[in-house]
């Protein structure tokens, strides 16, 4: 495309189906202790 | 729905419910102005004066091919996900160890109030935290990875426990397949070799207290005799950041409206050699004189901003160092639900107090109305439970219309009391500056991408 770069194509509907297992980190645990971050955070899942 | 911004010459769109990153040229930007409110003649006719016809026309087809790929303007689905919810029935994952609720320092802002949470000074014994290891396993369903962060106060005034604790872990992890992952939070006065060393092997992840500057550090984080902990401190750090690679660990400071200039605190915690970095916005109610105004956000997002571009330069130099709220995922990141129902709070993580009771997280530690059970009894009052379980990014009308919800995950329900008594609210001066870290973060890796 000429006009727009799109940087990332995963589509974060379709992890409805596929996700749930939570076996991801507890966001507070990781280093904030005072504010709720997942975007940070990696899928787990297996 | 579309965020869009610009910052840093860059153009950026986000689309929210699929998570898409575009960045586009200023064309498109002003197409997407009015793309969804007028005809697609009435932009060609408005832009007409600025653009040649040919060139917004072939935008348009660029933009109704991400569209009808799902990458722009793509429906909100999260409330499908909903139902999986209700029906998950969370398992504890996750516990604070309130190993010691004392403290070495003296620090202002300290919402365990000196470590003693509004109660009286208390270690947790052995037998104690041998027993929410216990409980943990017994609630934890098939989890296989459980974590376990010893917290305080300060957890290393209670260092036998700590290691007795890990001891025990070891133990259940392997009777019970299961993989412990132990952390702790220290504001490092009693660091030493034998504890670094005991750390290093023992615990995935460190959280290392301090400030930033000396004079920033020193004014808040005092010692018990009001003298600065940060000559006390930076050299133990600097040897464990060594000592762990430079990773697994994070320097954390927190800032007040006593040093809104909070940047220079991160860049200097990266000229002190740090390479994982976190400083936060202080947690406090609005009876204290350096909690965080709605006033104060022009110039913290100022600050932020000024972070962000300042680490670009640094990296370019090869002296790059990670911002914790800074860091995204956004080739996969964590799925939808998780994004949906945030930190787990009352449900999936708990915090557990010297004498076995139970608070929905260490945020609540010193709420008696809070008290969730114990690890002995188990959790008694279910409706607390319930209602941290039915809180979520749809359970919040100010959240269901933002486009951060998926990165913020709805906030800090401990915020959101403290400020309106009520979990299932916002934190205004939370959320913007939440959202200043998404543009800042996004921005991050678009101009990583756009120069690979």
């Amino acid at each position: 495309m000429k006009h727009i770069k799109t940087l990332n194509t995963a589509v974060l509907q379709n992890t409805i189906a596929s996700g749930n297992c939570g076996e991801c980190q507890t966001s507070c645990q990781s280093a904030c202790k005072t504010s709720c971050t997942v975007a940070n955070q990696v899928c787990e899942s297996k | 729905m579309i965020h869009k911004y610009k910052m840093n010459n860059y153009n950026i769109v986000l689309d929210v419910n699929s998570g898409s990153i575009h960045s586009v040229d200023d064309i498109t930007y002003e197409i997407l102005n009015s793309y969804k409110d007028v005809e697609n003649e009435t932009i060609i006719t408005t832009l007409s004066k600025k653009y040649k016809k040919e060139e917004i026309e072939e935008t348009i087809k660029e933009i109704e091919e991400l569209e009808s790929q799902g990458l722009l303007y793509s429906k909100d689905k999260g409330e499908e996900a909903l139902d999986k919810i209700d029906r998950r029935n969370p398992v504890v994952k996750a516990i604070c160890l309130h190993v010691a609720h004392d403290c070495n320092l003296k620090c202002m802002y300290c919402f365990a109030e000196e470590g003693e949470y509004g109660g009286k000074r208390e270690l947790m014994t052995s037998e104690t935290a041998r027993k929410a290891l216990d409980f943990l396993i017994k609630n934890s369903g098939k989890r296989v990875n459980l974590e376990v962060d010893f917290f305080g106060g300060e957890p290393l005034m209670n260092f036998d426990v700590v290691k007795d604790t890990v001891e025990y872990g070891k133990e259940l992890m392997k009777k019970h397949n299961k993989n412990f992952r132990f952390t702790f939070t220290t504001n490092g006065v009693l660091l030493n070799d034998e504890v670094i060393k005991y750390a290093n092997e023992n615990m995935s992840n460190l959280v290392l207290s301090i400030d930033g500057r000396r004079e920033v550090n020193d004014k808040v984080r005092k010692t018990i005799n009001g003298k600065g902990s940060y000559d006390l401190i930076v050299p133990k750090f600097k040897k464990i950041a060594e000592l762990r690679n430079q990773e697994n660990y994070q320097v954390r400071g927190t800032f007040t409206r006593k040093n809104l200039d909070f940047s220079k605190d991160v860049l200097h915690l990266a000229d002190l050699g740090f390479k994982q970095v976190s400083v936060e916005p202080v947690v406090s109610g609005e009876d204290t004189d350096y909690y965080l105004r709605m006033e104060d956000v022009p110039k913290i997002n100022e600050e932020y901003e000024k972070l962000a571009i300042e680490m670009i330069k640094r990296k370019k130099e090869g002296r790059e160092f990670n911002f914790f709220h800074f860091l995204i995922d956004l080739t996969g990141g964590v799925c939808m639900t998780k994004r949906i129902v945030g930190c787990g709070a009352g449900t999936e993580y708990l915090s557990v107090l010297p004498n076995g009771d139970l608070a929905p997280c260490h945020q609540f530690a010193g709420e008696h109305t809070f008290k969730m059970g114990s690890i002995y009894k188990g959790i008694t009052k279910k409706e607390i439970r319930k209602e941290f379980e039915s809180c979520n990014v749809y359970s919040k009308i100010e959240c269901k219309k933002c486009w951060n919800k998926f990165y913020c995950s709805g906030g800090c329900s401990a915020n959101a009391y403290q400020n309106n008594g009520n979990i299932k609210s916002i934190y205004e001066v939370g959320c913007e500056l939440q959202k200043k870290r998404s543009e800042c973060a996004i921005m991050l890796k678009v101009d990583e991408m756009v120069n690979i």
